[in-house]
C-alpha cells in the first residue's frame, strides 16, 4: 500500500534516498539542502539504512568519491546545492565521460554574489552542458519519484550516464506537502542490481579508467558520451513508463497542460509550474486559450516533441529563473529556439524570453498574469518588440 | 601504422580493458633528443635505470647494454642523473625528419 505523508522536498528526498539505499552517500552540507544530508546522515546513524556515508570535507571530494564507488560497482549519490555544486565543477564531467551511474539531488539555489541561499536556476543551469542527464521537479512528489527513477535510469545499461535531479531551494525544499510513498520493497524490485560495466574492484579483469587519450582518440570517447545522452531519451521515456505502472503516477519529457489547443503559452520548470496552473485556469474561465509547457527533461533536450508541442501556438514566453549573462536569452529560450531552426515545419509561435523568481523572489499570480496579457498583446501587434526582459526588477 | 578503432568500436567510459595495453604504445615517436650511451665510460652504477620514466634503460646482468629507443621519449632524465664526473650519456639531436 502507498504511503500518505507530509514532507518537506527535502523530507521527501531523503525518504527517497533512503528507499533507493545506495551503498555510498557522499556529500557535504549546503543550505538549501542541509536537512536531506542531515537526514540521511539520520538514517545511517540510527541504523535504518545499510549505507556508507562519508562525511567528505568539501563537494568536489563529495562528487570524487561517488565517481569512484560508482565505477567500483557501488550504487553512489550525493546532493548539494548553488555554489556546492559550482566547486565539484571540475568532477561533473568526468562523471559522465567516465560513464559512471551517480545519482545526484540538486536543490536549486542561486550563485553569489550577493549572497543568497533563496532559489535562482543558476546552478543547475550552468551544469547543463556537463553530459549528465537532468531532470526538473514541480514539487515534493516528482522530487521523490524523480529520484527513484533517476537511479533506474542512470543504472541501464544503455544508458550508464549520471543522473542530476533538481527541485526549487526553499520553495519546495523547506515547505511541507502532501504526497504518496511507495513501499520501500516496491522501490527495491523496481530498481533491482546495479551491474556496472567494468566494475574496478574486478581483480580478474583488471581495467584502467579515465587515462589519457590524445587527438587521435578523444573525438571518439566526446562522440560516444554525446551519442549515449541523445539515445537516454528512449530509456528515459520507458522507465517512466514503468513506473507509472508501479505508482500510478505518470510522467513525460515535459507536462502539457492545457496546451493541445492553447493560443498563448509559458514555458516553465520547477515550482513556478504550479502558480502558472492556477492563472491558465483562470484565464481558461475567462475565454483566453492559455497553456503551459512544463519541461521535466532538459538534458537530453527533447528538441523533436518541444517543436511539435508549441508549433500551433500563437505566441510563447519561455520564463527562466536564470540569466545566460550577455547570450542571446536564457538556456531554455535559447535550446527552444534552436530546436525550431532546426526542424523542417513552418509554422512556429511568436517567442519572448523573461528571467523571473531570481534569488527567491516570489512569483505571484499577477507576475504570471502580466505574461499571459503581454502576450495577447504581442499578438494584437503582430510583432515583438523585446524579446529579453527582465520579468521583476524596479526600474 | 595501426588503423584507429571508430567511436562505436571502442568500449564505454574511456575504459581500457586490456592489461598492460600500453606496450603497444612507442613513446619513442616523442623524442627529439636522442640519448647515447658510452659503455667505456659508464660505470653501471645504475641511477640511469632508476631515474628513466619510461623504463627504456637496458640492462643485463647488472650491466646498462643499452636504451630502448622503441618508448625512450627523449626526457633527457638518464642524461642529467649520469654522475658529472662520468658523463656516459650524452643527449644528441634527432635528425629532422621533414
Ligand atoms: S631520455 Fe628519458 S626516456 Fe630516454 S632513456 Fe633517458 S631517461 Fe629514459
Ligand atoms: S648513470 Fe651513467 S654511469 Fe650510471 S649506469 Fe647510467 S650511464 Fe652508466
Amino acid at each position: 500500500m502507498a504511503r500518505l505523508a507530509a514532507l518537506t522536498g527535502n523530507n521527501a528526498a531523503a525518504e527517497a534516498i533512503r528507499q533507493i539505499k545506495p551503498d555510498v552517500f557522499a556529500a557535504y552540507p549546503i543550505t538549501p539542502q542541509t536537512e536531506m544530508a542531515e537526514e540521511v546522515a539520520q538514517f545511517v546513524a540510527d541504523g535504518i539504512l545499510d549505507t556508507e556515508y562519508i562525511p567528505v570535507e568539501s563537494e568536489h571530494s563529495s562528487m570524487s568519491a561517488c565517481i569512484g564507488a560508482s565505477l567500483a560497482g557501488a550504487r553512489a549519490m550525493t546532493a548539494t546545492a548553488s555554489c556546492g555544486l559550482a566547486y565539484m565543477w571540475e568532477l561533473l564531467p568526468i562523471a559522465a565521460s567516465l560513464r559512471s551511474s551517480v545519482v545526484m539531488a540538486v536543490v536549486n539555489r542561486a550563485f553569489n554574489a550577493p549572497l543568497n541561499i533563496h532559489c535562482s536556476h543558476d546552478d543547475s543551469m550552468g551544469a547543463r552542458d556537463s553530459g549528465w542527464i537532468q531532470l526538473y521537479s514541480e514539487n515534493a512528489q516528482e522530487m521523490y519519484d524523480n529520484l527513484i527513477q533517476a537511479v533506474k535510469i542512470a543504472e541501464d545499461e544503455t544508458v550508464r550516464l549520471p543522473v542530476m535531479v533538481c527541485m526549487d531551494g526553499f520553495i519546495i525544499s523547506h515547505a511541507v506537502e502532501r504526497l504518496l510513498l511507495l513501499e520501500d520493497k516496491k522501490v527495491k524490485n523496481f530498481l533491482g542490481e546495479f551491474k556496472p560495466a567494468y566494475p574496478l574492484l574486478e581483480v580478474n579483469n583488471p581495467v584502467t579508467l579515465g587515462a589519457c587519450a590524445l587527438p587521435d582518440y578523444y573525438t571518439e570517447h566526446k562522440k560516444q558520451h554525446s551519442e549515449a545522452l541523445r539515445h537516454s531519451i528512449d530509456k528515459i521515456m520507458g522507465v517512466a513508463n514503468e513506473y507509472a505502472k508501479l505508482s500510478g503516477r505518470s510522467y513525460s519529457l515535459f507536462e502539457s497542460y492545457q496546451l493541445a489547443d492553447a493560443e498563448y503559452g509559458i514555458v516553465i520548470l520547477n515550482s513556478a509550474a504550479g502558480v502558472t496552473k492556477a492563472v491558465v485556469d483562470k484565464l481558461r474561465k475567462e475565454g483566453v486559450k492559455a497553456g503551459l509547457l512544463k519541461i521535466r527533461v532538459y538534458r537530453p533536450f527533447p528538441a523533436a516533441q518541444i517543436v511539435q508541442a508549441l508549433k500551433n501556438l500563437k505566441v510563447v514566453a519561455v520564463l527562466e529563473r536564470t540569466d545566460s549573462f550577455g547570450g542571446v536569452g536564457s538556456p531554455v529560450f535559447t535550446d527552444i529556439s534552436a530546436a525550431f531552426m532546426e526542424a523542417s515545419t513552418k509554422e512556429k509561435p511568436l517567442m519572448v524570453n523573461y528571467v523571473y523568481g531570481l534569488g527567491g523572489r516570489d512569483v505571484g499570480l499577477e507576475d504570471i498574469g502580466k505574461v499571459y496579457a503581454n502576450l495577447q498583446a504581442i499578438n494584437q501587434r503582430g510583432k515583438i518588440e523585446k524579446s529579453f526582459a527582465y520579468l521583476q526588477a524596479r526600474e | 601504422m595501426k588503423e584507429l578503432q571508430g567511436w562505436k568500436d571502442i568500449p564505454i567510459g574511456t575504459a581500457i580493458i586490456e592489461a598492460g595495453s600500453s606496450i603497444k604504445y612507442l613513446t619513442g615517436g616523442w623524442r627529439d633528443n636522442r640519448p647515447e650511451h658510452n659503455k667505456d665510460k659508464c660505470t653501471n652504477c645504475l641511477l640511469c635505470w632508476v631515474y628513466c620514466p619510461e623504463g627504456a634503460i637496458i640492462v643485463k646482468d647488472d650491466q646498462v647494454t643499452g636504451i630502448n629507443y622503441d618508448y625512450c621519449k627523449g626526457c633527457g632524465i638518464c642524461s642529467a642523473e649520469c654522475p658529472p664526473k662520468v658523463k656516459a650519456i650524452t643527449m644528441v639531436k634527432e635528425p629532422k625528419l621533414m
